[in-house]
Parts: C-alpha cells; sequence; structure tokens
C-alpha cells in the first residue's frame, strides 16, 4: 500500500489519519460526557479533564495536518457507481464534519482559556490563552461544545452508516477504499455497477 | 475645606457648588431621622464574599462581583436599622473559569434555574460592646432560610467629596445542603462563610 493517493484509492497516510481521528472523535466525546460527572473525590476528577485537553489539542495538530494533506495531494473521484445526489450529500457531509471539528475544538480551546490560563498538553506544551476574559465566556463556550461535539458525533454516525449502506447494499467499494484497498484489485472495483433500483 | 475647594475649582458653575455645599450641610440636619443609605457598589466599596475549606488543608475565597442593595440606620435607636442585598449569583467569581462554571451550574448555584440570590434583614440587634447581630432571610438556590450575622461597625463620617458614608462588615456560615447544595467536597467543606462588607454612601432630601 503506497503512502499517497491515487485517482481511485486513498493512500497508507490518508487512511491512518481518517481511522486515527475517528478513534480519537468517538474517544474524546465519550471522555468528556463521562468525565463532567465525576465528583470530588474521583481518581480521574482531575487527570480526566487534563488528558481531555491535551488529546484535544493533538487532535487539532492532526485534524490541519490531515487537511493539509488532503489539499495537497491528488483525491481519489468519487466511485462511480454513487449518483449525484449522493456524491453532493457526501461532499457536504465531508465539509461539515471538518467545520464541526474545528468548531467543537475551538469551543473547548475556549473554555479553558476563559481566564487567560493556558491549556497544558502533558507538561511538554502549552497553548497560550489568546481569547479570554470574554462575558459568559466559560459557560457560554461550555454550552456550545457539548452541543457542537453531539452534532459531530452524530453526523460521523451518519457518514459511518452510509458507508455501511454502500458496503452492505450497494456492495460498492466505498468502505473498502477507506480501509485501504485498491479498488482496482478488488473484485468489488472491477464489477460493473449495480443497476439502479427502479429499472 | 473640600467644598470651598470645589466651588472655587468650578469656576462658572456656581449651581453646581451650590448643591454640593447643599449636601454637605446636610447631615447637621438629619441626625435624628432614620438614616438611609445605598450601598456603594458603583464606586466598589463593598464586597460579597464566600469562603470554603478545601480539603481541610486551606482556605478558598470567592465573591460575588455583581450585587446592590441599601440599608437604613437609625441613629437614635440602631436596633431599628435594616438592611437589604440583591446578589447576581451568576457573577460569582473565585478566580478560575472552569470552577466558576462549575459552581454556577447544576451541582452548586444553578444559576440558570435560579437567577436570583439576596438576604434581607428581619431583625437588628446592637450589643454594648458595639458589635450586632443582624438576623435576616438568605436565599440562595432557590431557597430562602433565615441566617444570623455577626456585624461590626467599621465607621461613619463625612467622605472628602460632600458626601456622608458608614460601613459594616458581617458574617455568617451554614451547610451548603441547607440551600440545596449536596456536592460532595470532603468533610471538611460541608460549610460555607458567607462576609458582607459594605459601604452606604447616605441620601439626603
Amino acid at each position: 500500500m503506497r503512502l499517497s493517493n491515487t485517482q481511485d484509492s486513498y493512500g497508507l497516510l490518508a487512511v491512518t489519519l481518517h481511522w486515527l481521528v475517528a478513534i480519537t472523535v468517538v474517544g474524546l466525546f465519550a471522555l468528556g460526557l463521562w468525565m463532567v460527572e465525576l465528583t470530588y473525590y474521583d481518581d480521574w476528577y482531575r487527570s480526566a479533564p487534563a488528558i481531555h485537553k491535551a488529546v484535544g489539542v493533538l487532535l487539532f495538530i492532526v485534524v490541519a495536518l490531515r487537511l493539509g494533506w488532503r489539499t495537497r495531494g491528488p483525491r481519489p473521484a468519487p466511485v462511480a457507481s454513487h449518483s449525484t445526489l449522493e456524491r453532493r450529500a457526501a461532499a457536504t457531509a465531508h465539509v461539515l464534519l471538518y467545520a464541526l471539528l474545528f468548531a467543537v475544538m475551538l469551543s473547548g480551546y475556549l473554555i479553558s482559556t476563559a481566564d487567560g490560563r493556558p491549556v497544558d498538553v502533558l507538561g511538554v506544551f502549552q497553548v497560550p490563552a489568546l481569547i479570554s476574559d470574554l462575558p459568559g465566556q466559560a459557560d457560554i463556550a461550555g454550552k456550545v461544545h457539548l452541543y457542537l461535539a453531539i452534532s459531530l458525533v452524530s453526523l460521523a454516525g451518519l457518514h459511518a452508516l452510509a458507508a455501511l449502506k454502500h458496503h452492505v447494499i450497494d456492495r460498492d467499494p466505498t468502505l473498502l477504499r477507506m480501509l485501504g484497498r485498491d479498488p482496482a484489485r478488488s473484485p468489488r472495483g472491477r464489477r460493473a455497477p449495480a443497476p439502479p433500483l427502479d429499472s | 475645606m473640600t467644598i470651598l475647594r470645589t466651588s472655587s475649582t468650578a469656576v462658572g458653575s456656581l449651581a453646581v457648588a451650590a448643591a454640593i455645599a447643599a449636601a454637605g450641610l446636610l447631615p447637621t440636619t438629619a441626625a435624628a431621622e432614620v438614616e438611609k443609605y445605598v450601598i456603594d457598589t458603583e464606586g466598589a466599596h463593598a464586597f460579597i464574599q464566600f469562603r470554603i475549606q478545601h480539603l481541610g488543608y486551606s482556605w478558598l475565597y470567592g465573591r460575588f462581583n455583581d450585587f446592590g442593595g441599601s440599608f437604613t440606620y437609625d441613629t437614635d435607636d440602631p436596633d431599628n436599622s435594616s438592611i437589604q442585598v440583591d446578589i447576581d449569583p451568576a457573577s460569582l467569581d473565585s478566580n478560575h473559569a472552569e470552577r466558576d462554571k462549575h459552581l454556577r451550574g447544576e451541582d452548586f448555584l444553578d444559576v440558570d434555574q435560579y437567577p436570583e440570590a439576596g438576604f434581607a434583614s428581619t431583625a437588628v440587634t446592637w450589643h454594648e460592646d458595639g458589635t450586632g447581630t443582624v438576623t435576616g432571610d438568605l436565599t440562595l438556590r432557590g431557597i430562602t432560610k433565615p441566617v444570623t450575622l455577626e456585624v461590626e461597625e467599621i465607621g461613619a463620617g463625612p467622605d472628602p467629596w460632600g458626601g456622608y458614608r458608614r460601613g459594616f462588615e458581617g458574617s455568617t456560615s451554614f451547610p451548603l445542603k441547607d440551600f440545596g447544595i449536596d456536592y460532595d467536597l470532603g468533610p471538611a467543606s460541608t460549610d460555607v462563610e458567607m462576609i458582607l462588607s459594605v459601604e452606604g454612601i447616605r441620601q439626603d432630601g
């Protein structure tokens, strides 16, 4: 499997970054919901938020790199059997996923930096507070962070369901491509597009 | 002296000087009345602080930044005095935004649900030693309960700008659970102390 993308397959880097972001987003979502329910005498009361913030900062770096990689290298064309509607819906969802990712990360950053404190990343480095002391900043950013995170994970769930639909119902290589398979070399890629249901 | 200096520098503003002079003269004629004071939140010469033990090892201090109120003081019969304060619980400030967010949330003051807090005295008793006891109703988290403040008068007298001021400090302590807060902060931190430190500007005329 090559590192870079080709016209019809995803390279190792794109595939790795995709799944790394997917697992991290789901993990941070679960960690975030869990940690806010912890009480004062829980062992994780202090460390869970610290980990959540640190991983969030690292995720920002990964997503920025991923977006950079996406804009530089070749991007595989949509699978040939996808309808125009599917292509448009998928493209819209992908843009929204990136927008929500950045919005969730920004709102989280604004909670922690509301009074000018930096975000500490596992004691290795700190992200300075650039915007602080806005009226009600921590509270508003906190609510925004929660609702945007729910939106992000919901849309990611829809994105996953769509991929499974392509795999199980349409039996096209959409999901396999993101698992690193080259459709030109897989049986599904050589298959003729499935006929439309209404024909 | 202040009045004279003010009127000599405020050239061409005789009306203002006269008004200031009149305000400055009033104290001598208001001695026998129940004096009315507005708490000087505008000049921030008033503070509503709280403190609670952290793990039993130190005191954590916080305050409410937005509040307002007034008090009366009867110079003939100081027991016939009163005070009322309205507090915006959302203005809580413990110098840590994330902690403040938690304290404003459902685990503590739940300010979205209960946006009003305050204190209104019901009885005032001054003792021989100059300290006093103010009993009144404290409202926090939608619950109103009587509390007793131990109070002392810090001082009273004319200010340098033609007004007249009087200040008190009082404190009370109560269990958080009295006001519906049952979050476990540890055995040393079940009670919170509230400190009311206010200066009032007498409202004359």
